[in-house]
């Protein structure tokens, strides 16, 4: 899958990021901000993480910015103040035309915030994808990721409309953590009863793939202060 | 073998704890820890073991020290301001001589300093976790693998000398994502007679107290602890050395830190100058005479912490002005670069070859 053709496939203004926390949804949401801006469309990445005050969306900032991406977080995002309050700028971002990328906090307990929003978000119509990993350890059996989305959508007042597998290991991840994983995904996206948008996998995993139908290359921007393995 | 999973560390030490037997945990959450609070009480009611929210920090280390007393394996988690609320209870715990598990997923300080990472308690751990002359086992894991392998070897060594030991990791490590494997280990706790569980009729009392009334039976009390303290002194301090046999900068550091001069010395080594990294695996017992030998080798030492600098003096105290011992750190929860390490080496060691 060129990046393009599962970009295509997300044709509602309004793309909604969630899954358990860890499965790299933070990542995950800022490529698909990246390459919705590169295929020319206004875009808008919200983080809406009110739970975890590290490894968010917020560090990538700078970089959002130089892209031509509009950013829009807590005020008090990478502060020392570790209170959950949200941006006014949400609001005003939906229905106001391009593409919202909501970045949510993890599990049920990042969701609530977005329930917030759910009434106006249905309004404006979405696409929501849960974001499944199978290599967390609370995660490990589709029933488990299934229990967790029913969950977040519980909170979130919302649906999910698409699974996305971005199983990986960190920097550890090889090609044959990728393949393994998606029967895991489909058992997800069947028990769910909505489809697999895409696997995601990490750019130089992604390339040694032989079979790159239903593959989404991500690069990675979530990163820890030292070389990778190190 | 066991299959690797990606995990959260702090989720991955609460993991660990259960496997190595730890069925009752005391705690209170606080930012960056407070995770291990949240998998404890999804996990515990699963495989009937206890997690409570005490009402604060002091109440929760003493209900460890009630559990510790009835002989089970126990452990309490928080981050620096909540340790330094945990210090009686430390204390009392040192005093009756009982063995449990506290983690310090360190912010910076002092008082509620912010909720980043920092290794601004090493003194409070190694020197003072509780008054009266005491000493915990202090571990300093560098990786979520490593924190995982650490909670088996601390309840261990913790029941094998009955005392408190503590893992002293920070919020990166506490926060961060890796893949772990879980050890499949036979978890064997040490038996333990002392423990005031029931008499049945078939023993005598037990009675664990930290309160003597007599001067001198207090003072043979703690002079015999002391003992215990010289054997674990004399054998159980660990570090890990990397490039450290013919480098001529020798940089000391733990835990996130070690992992940031890793890089450092990695780059330095690429440039053509001679860095090595010595990261204490154990804070306390330090490791000392590791330290001694390396520096012996080395021309100057650099030692980096995310403070204004603790551990460097115990570097100092090892190598006693045979080497110059240099400092770099930061510290509120700004965290060192490489490259910044990297330039400071390059100093040292008179700029690249």
């Amino acid at each position: 899958m060129k990046p393009n053709e599962l970009l295509d496939f997300l044709s509602q203004d309004v793309i909604i990021v969630t899954g358990h926390y860890g499965s790299g949804k933070t990542n995950f949401a800022i490529n698909l901000a990246v390459d919705l801006r590169a295929a020319g469309h206004s875009v808008t990445l919200a983080d809406l993480d009110i739970v975890n005050p590290y490894f968010r969306s917020a560090d990538f900032k700078e970089e959002a910015e130089r892209l031509g991406i509009d950013f829009v977080a807590s005020a008090y995002a990478n502060s020392n103040l570790d209170i959950p309050s949200l941006s006014a700028g949400v609001d005003a971002k939906i229905g106001a035309g391009g593409k919202l990328i909501i970045d949510v906090g993890g599990d049920d307990a990042g969701a609530y915030a977005l329930g917030r929003y759910s009434a106006r978000i249905k309004e404006t119509g979405y696409t929501m994808l849960y974001v499944v990993n199978a290599y967390r350890y609370l995660t490990r059996e589709p029933e488990e990721a299934l229990e967790l989305l029913r969950d977040i959508e519980t909170a979130s007042r919302l649906k999910a409309t698409h699974i996305v597998n971005n199983s990986n290991l960190s920097w550890q991840t090889e090609v044959s953590d990728v393949t393994r994983s998606v029967p895991y995904a489909q058992s997800v996206a069947e028990l769910a009863g909505i489809p697999l948008a895409a696997t995601a996998a990490r750019r130089d995993v992604a390339e040694q793939l032989s079979e790159k139908q239903g593959f989404y290359p991500v690069d990675i921007y979530v990163k820890v202060p030292w070389n990778p393995g190190e | 073998m066991a299959e690797r999973v990606l995990m959260k560390g702090n989720e991955a030490l609460s993991e660990a704890a259960i496997k190595a037997g730890c069925l009752h945990f005391f705690g209170y959450p606080i930012t960056p820890q407070t995770e291990v609070n949240a998998y404890m009480s999804k996990r515990m009611p699963k495989i009937g073991g206890t997690y409570l929210q005490a009402e604060s920090e002091i109440a929760a280390v003493n209900m460890v020290l009630g559990a510790a007393s009835a002989g089970v394996r126990a452990m309490t988690s928080s981050s620096s301001p909540g340790i330094s609320l945990k210090a009686e209870g430390i204390s009392y715990m040192a005093g009756s001589d009982l063995p449990c598990l506290i983690l310090n997923i360190q912010r910076g300080g002092p008082g509620l300093g912010g909720i980043q990472p920092s290794q601004a308690d090493y003194n409070q751990a190694t020197k003072a976790p509780g008054h009266g002359d005491l000493h915990i086992l202090v571990f300093a894991p560098s990786t979520v693998q490593e924190m995982v392998n650490t909670v088996f070897k601390a309840f261990d060594l913790a029941e094998q000398y009955r005392m408190p030991a503590m893992i002293l990791g920070d919020g990166l490590l506490g926060q961060m994502m890796e893949p772990v494997e879980f050890p499949a280990v036979e978890v064997t706790p040490a038996a333990k007679p002392w423990a005031t569980n029931g008499m049945h009729g078939k023993r005598g009392k037990n009675i664990v107290n930290s309160l003597y009334l007599q001067a001198d039976i207090l003072e043979e009390k703690v002079l015999e602890r002391q003992k215990r303290y010289e054997t674990i002194e004399a054998n159980h301090s660990e570090c890990e050395e990397y490039l450290t046999d013919d480098a001529e900068v020798l940089v000391v550091a733990y835990g996130a830190s070690s992992r940031i001069v890793r890089s450092a010395v990695n780059s330095a080594r690429e440039q053509g100058i001679k860095a090595g990294l010595l990261r204490p695996v154990t804070l306390w017992p330090f490791p000392k005479k590791q330290i001694e030998a390396a520096a012996a080798k080395a021309k100057t030492v650099l030692v980096v912490e995310m403070s204004t600098g603790q551990m460097v003096h115990d570097v100092r105290l090892v190598v006693e002005g045979k080497r110059p011992v240099h400092f770099f750190g930061h510290t509120g929860g700004v965290i060192p670069t490489p490259a910044e390490v990297l330039e400071q080496i390059k100093q040292l060691s008179g700029g690249a070859k």
